[in-house]
C-alpha cells in the first residue's frame, strides 16, 4: 500500500500534465466565448471531484457511526477538507468564466448554486469539528454530514423549481461540442478525479499519523505517573 | 489493609476492570480495578484531580470509558440499569425557577412516576415543607442539597451515587444527611459518596476508598487519622 | 407509548410555565423582533407593488434572525445546574425531551411571528392577492422547519466553544431549501402570480425528512460527552 502512493502520485502528475496540454493547447478555441471557455475543463471537473469527495465523506460518516473506527473518521475529515477546496475552485472559476462571457458575476445556475450550498454545509461541518470541545466530535460531525447529504435532493428540487419560475442564465457551452473538446474534457475529468483522490489520500495519511501521535501521547501520560510512584 | 467482610457468594454490585478515562491527553482514571459488594456505604476520598468524580460519573453512565470495563448491577453499560441508579452531583440538577415540589414531581415523571405522593413523602423525609412555593433557586444551600438528594431518591434506586453532598452545608444538616445515608444503606442500598469532608461519614461508612492520580490507592474500613496513602 | 407522550406534554408545559414566569428573556426577544421589523422597514422602503414582491423574503429573513435568538435559549435552563445530566441518567426516552423542546420553540417562535407580521403588513401596506389561507400553512410548515433543525443544532452546539454563533452557522446552510420555499411560497401568495403548491409540498417533505432525522439522532447527541 505504501508503494502505491508515490506511483499514483507520479501517474497523476503526468496525467495532469497531459490534461493541461489538452485543455490549453489541443482543444480548439470556442467560437463565441474565446479562450475563457477553457475554464470549463477545470470548472466542471472540480465540481465532479468535489461531489465524489463529499460522497466519500457521506459514506465514511455512516460507516463511522456503525463501526466507530478512528481511521474511517480520518477519511471523513480528509474528504471533507479536500472537497471544500475543490468546491472553492468551482465557486471561483464560475464568476471568472461568467463575467467576460455573460456579463454577470453570479447566476443561480444549477451547478453553481448546488456547489455553493454544498460549500456552505461543509464549511459549517469543518467549523463544527474545529470548535467542538466534546470528546465525541466525530459522532457529531458524522450526524451533521448525514443531515447535509439528506438536504441535497431538497436543495436540488428547490433550485430547479426556482429556476423554472424565475428564468436564469445557464452557464454552459451551448450548442454542439467539438470531439476534441470532449476528449479534453474527459481527460481533465479523470485527471482531476485522480488528483483529488490523491490529495485526499495524503490528507488521510496525515490525519491517521496525527491520531497515532495523540494516542501515544495519551498512553505516555497514562504510564508516566504510574512509573514515578 | 483491605477488608472484605461480605461472603464471596454474593455478587458485587459494581465491578470495575482496568478502567481508563482520558480527556484528550489528560488521564483522569488510569486503570482502576476493584469490586464493590452490595449494601454498603463507600466513601470515596482523595485530592482534587484524583479521579473521584470521573469514577462516579462512569458508574452513572455519564462518562463512557476510554478503555476497560464497568459492570453495574449486572449490566456492562450503566445506562441499561439507569432506572435503578440515583445520581446526585455537585450542581443541584434542579430548575431554579420551580418550587421543590414542582421539581420533584417533574423529575418523577422521567421515571414514570405520576403520583405526587412519592415526591411529598421524600420532601417530608428531608424535613422540607412540600407546600413551600418558593423557587428552589432561593433556597439556602443546605435546603437545596436536600431537595437534590430527594430527587436522586425518586426512583427508589438500588445504587446511589452522590458527589459532594456535604459541600456548603451546615454541620447539623450534614450530620443528619450522613445518618440518613446510613439508614438507606441499612435498607439494602449500595451508596457511593465522593466527598472532601470524610469526617461526616466516620460512623456511617463501611469502607473508605482512597484515590490519587486516577487510581485507587487504598481501601480502609475506618477513617485513620494518620495519612493512609 | 402513552408514557412518552405524557412526558412530552409534561416537559412542554413545564417549559411554557417557566417561560411565563421568567419573562425577562421573553420580553427582550419580543423587543428584538420589533426592532428587526423597524430596521428592515427603514432599509427597504418600496412602493406597494414592489413590496409585495420582496415582502416574502423580508419577512422570513426577519423571522429567521428573531428565531435564532429564541433557539439559542432552548437548552439554557438545562445547562444551568447541569440539569441535562438528570435527563441523561434517567430512563426517560430522549425523543420525548426533544419533541417537547421543539414544540416549545414552535410556540415561542409563532408568538414572535404573530407579533411581527401585523407590523410588516402596516409598514409595507401588504395585501395578499392570492389565496390568503395558504399563508397560514406556509407559516406553520416553515416555522416547524426552522424550529426542528434549530432545536437539534442547538443540542449539537452545546459542546462547542462559541455555542451561540455555532447554531446559526449550522442551521442556515441546511435550511436553504426550506427558506427558499418559504420565501417563494409567501411571494407567490402575496403577488398571486404563481401557485405556491410546489413549495408547500417541498416544505412538507423537508419537515418530514428532518423531523425523522432529528428524532433518529437526538439520543446520540444528548448522550455525547
Amino acid at each position: 500500500m505504501k508503494r502505491a502512493f508515490p506511483i499514483l502520485a507520479i501517474a497523476t502528475v503526468i496525467f495532469l500534465g497531459y490534461a493541461t496540454y489538452q485543455a490549453l493547447v489541443v482543444a480548439p478555441t470556442e467560437r463565441t466565448m474565446g479562450d475563457v471557455q477553457r475554464i470549463f475543463y477545470y470548472h466542471v471537473s472540480s465540481a465532479w471531484t468535489a461531489g465524489l469527495l463529499f460522497f466519500i465523506n457521506f459514506v465514511a460518516s455512516i460507516v463511522y457511526l456503525a463501526r466507530r473506527s478512528q481511521k474511517v473518521d480520518a477519511l471523513a475529515l480528509a474528504s471533507a477538507e479536500v472537497g471544500v477546496v475543490f468546491c472553492t475552485i468551482v465557486l471561483v472559476t464560475g464568476p471568472i468564466w461568467a463575467r467576460p462571457v455573460w456579463g454577470i458575476w453570479w447566476t443561480w445556475d444549477m451547478r453553481l448554486t448546488l456547489t455553493l450550498v454544498l460549500w456552505l454545509i461543509y464549511v459549517s461541518y469543518l467549523l463544527l469539528r474545529r470548535f467542538s470541545s466534546s470528546g465525541q466530535t466525530p459522532v457529531m460531525a458524522a450526524v451533521l454530514a448525514i443531515f447535509g447529504t439528506l438536504d441535497m435532493p431538497l436543495v436540488y428540487f428547490s433550485i430547479w423549481f426556482f429556476r423554472t419560475q424565475h428564468p436564469q442564465p445557464v452557464m454552459g457551452n451551448g450548442g454542439s461540442i467539438d470531439p476534441r473538446m470532449l476528449h479534453a474534457f474527459f481527460v481533465n475529468l479523470i485527471a482531476f478525479t485522480c488528483f483529488g483522490l490523491l490529495v485526499c489520500w495524503a490528507r488521510y495519511r496525515l490525519e491517521v499519523l496525527r491520531q497515532e501521535v495523540e494516542e501515544m501521547q495519551a498512553l505516555e501520560s497514562l504510564l508516566e505517573v504510574r512509573s514515578s510512584r | 489493609m483491605l477488608v472484605q467482610n461480605a461472603p464471596s457468594s454474593i455478587p458485587p454490585v459494581v465491578t470495575v476492570t482496568n478502567l481508563v478515562k482520558q480527556f484528550g491527553r489528560f488521564a483522569a482514571l488510569r486503570g482502576v480495578t476493584a469490586d464493590f459488594p452490595p449494601a454498603r456505604l463507600y466513601a470515596i476520598l482523595g485530592d482534587n484531580g484524583a479521579g473521584k468524580t470521573t469514577l462516579l460519573r462512569s458508574l452513572a453512565g455519564l462518562s463512557a470509558p476510554t478503555r476497560g470495563t464497568i459492570s453495574v448491577l449486572g449490566a456492562t453499560n450503566p445506562r441499561e440499569v439507569c432506572a435503578e441508579i440515583g445520581y446526585m452531583a455537585h450542581p443541584s440538577l434542579l430548575y431554579d425557577e420551580m418550587s421543590a415540589m414542582e421539581n420533584l414531581c417533574y423529575f418523577a415523571r422521567l421515571y414514570g412516576i405520576r403520583d405526587p405522593e412519592r415526591s411529598r413523602n421524600l420532601l417530608c423525609r428531608a424535613k422540607l415543607d412540600p407546600h413551600l412555593s418558593r423557587p428552589v433557586g432561593q433556597y439556602s444551600q443546605g435546603m437545596r442539597q436536600r431537595v437534590s438528594l430527594a430527587r436522586a431518591l425518586l426512583n427508589d434506586p438500588k445504587l446511589l451515587l452522590l458527589d459532594e453532598p456535604f459541600s456548603n452545608v451546615d454541620v447539623g444538616s450534614a450530620r443528619e444527611m450522613a445518618r440518613f445515608l446510613g439508614e438507606l444503606r441499612d435498607q439494602g442500598r449500595t451508596i457511593f459518596v465522593v466527598t472532601h469532608q470524610a469526617s461526616f461519614l466516620e460512623e456511617a461508612a463501611d469502607e473508605f476508598v482512597w484515590m490519587a492520580e486516577g487510581q485507587i490507592v487504598n481501601r480502609t474500613p475506618s477513617l485513620l487519622t494518620t495519612e493512609a496513602r | 407509548m402513552t408514557g412518552s407522550a405524557g412526558l412530552t406534554r409534561a416537559t412542554l408545559f413545564k417549559d411554557l410555565r417557566l417561560e411565563w414566569r421568567s419573562k425577562d428573556a421573553t420580553n427582550a426577544m419580543l423587543f428584538f423582533a420589533l426592532l428587526v421589523v423597524v430596521i428592515f422597514s427603514f432599509s427597504f422602503d418600496p412602493t406597494a407593488e414592489e413590496s409585495r414582491r420582496i415582502a416574502g423574503g423580508l419577512i422570513w429573513v426577519a423571522f429567521l434572525f428573531a428565531s435564532v435568538v429564541a433557539l439559542n435559549q432552548t437548552w439554557a435552563r438545562e445547562l444551568r445546574n447541569q440539569v441535562l445530566d438528570a435527563y441523561r441518567v434517567s430512563p426517560a426516552p430522549a425523543n420525548s425531551l426533544f419533541l417537547a423542546k421543539v414544540l416549545g420553540n414552535f410556540v415561542f417562535v409563532s408568538v414572535l411571528e404573530i407579533l411581527m407580521t401585523p407590523l410588516f403588513v402596516i409598514f409595507y401596506n401588504l395585501r395578499a392577492l392570492g389565496p390568503a389561507y395558504q399563508l397560514w400553512i406556509v407559516a406553520g410548515l416553515g416555522t416547524w422547519a426552522l424550529v426542528v433543525n434549530g432545536t437539534f443544532f442547538a443540542a449539537l452546539s452545546l459542546r462547542t466553544r462559541s455555542r451561540e454563533i455555532m447554531l446559526p452557522l449550522l442551521l442556515f446552510p441546511i435550511s436553504i431549501p426550506a427558506l427558499l420555499a418559504m420565501v417563494e411560497a409567501t411571494s407567490s401568495i402575496l403577488t398571486g402570480e404563481f401557485s405556491a403548491k410546489f413549495w408547500i409540498v417541498l416544505l412538507v417533505t423537508y419537515d418530514l425528512v428532518f423531523t425523522m432525522a432529528s428524532l433518529f439522532f437526538f439520543e446520540l447527541v444528548l448522550h455525547a460527552e
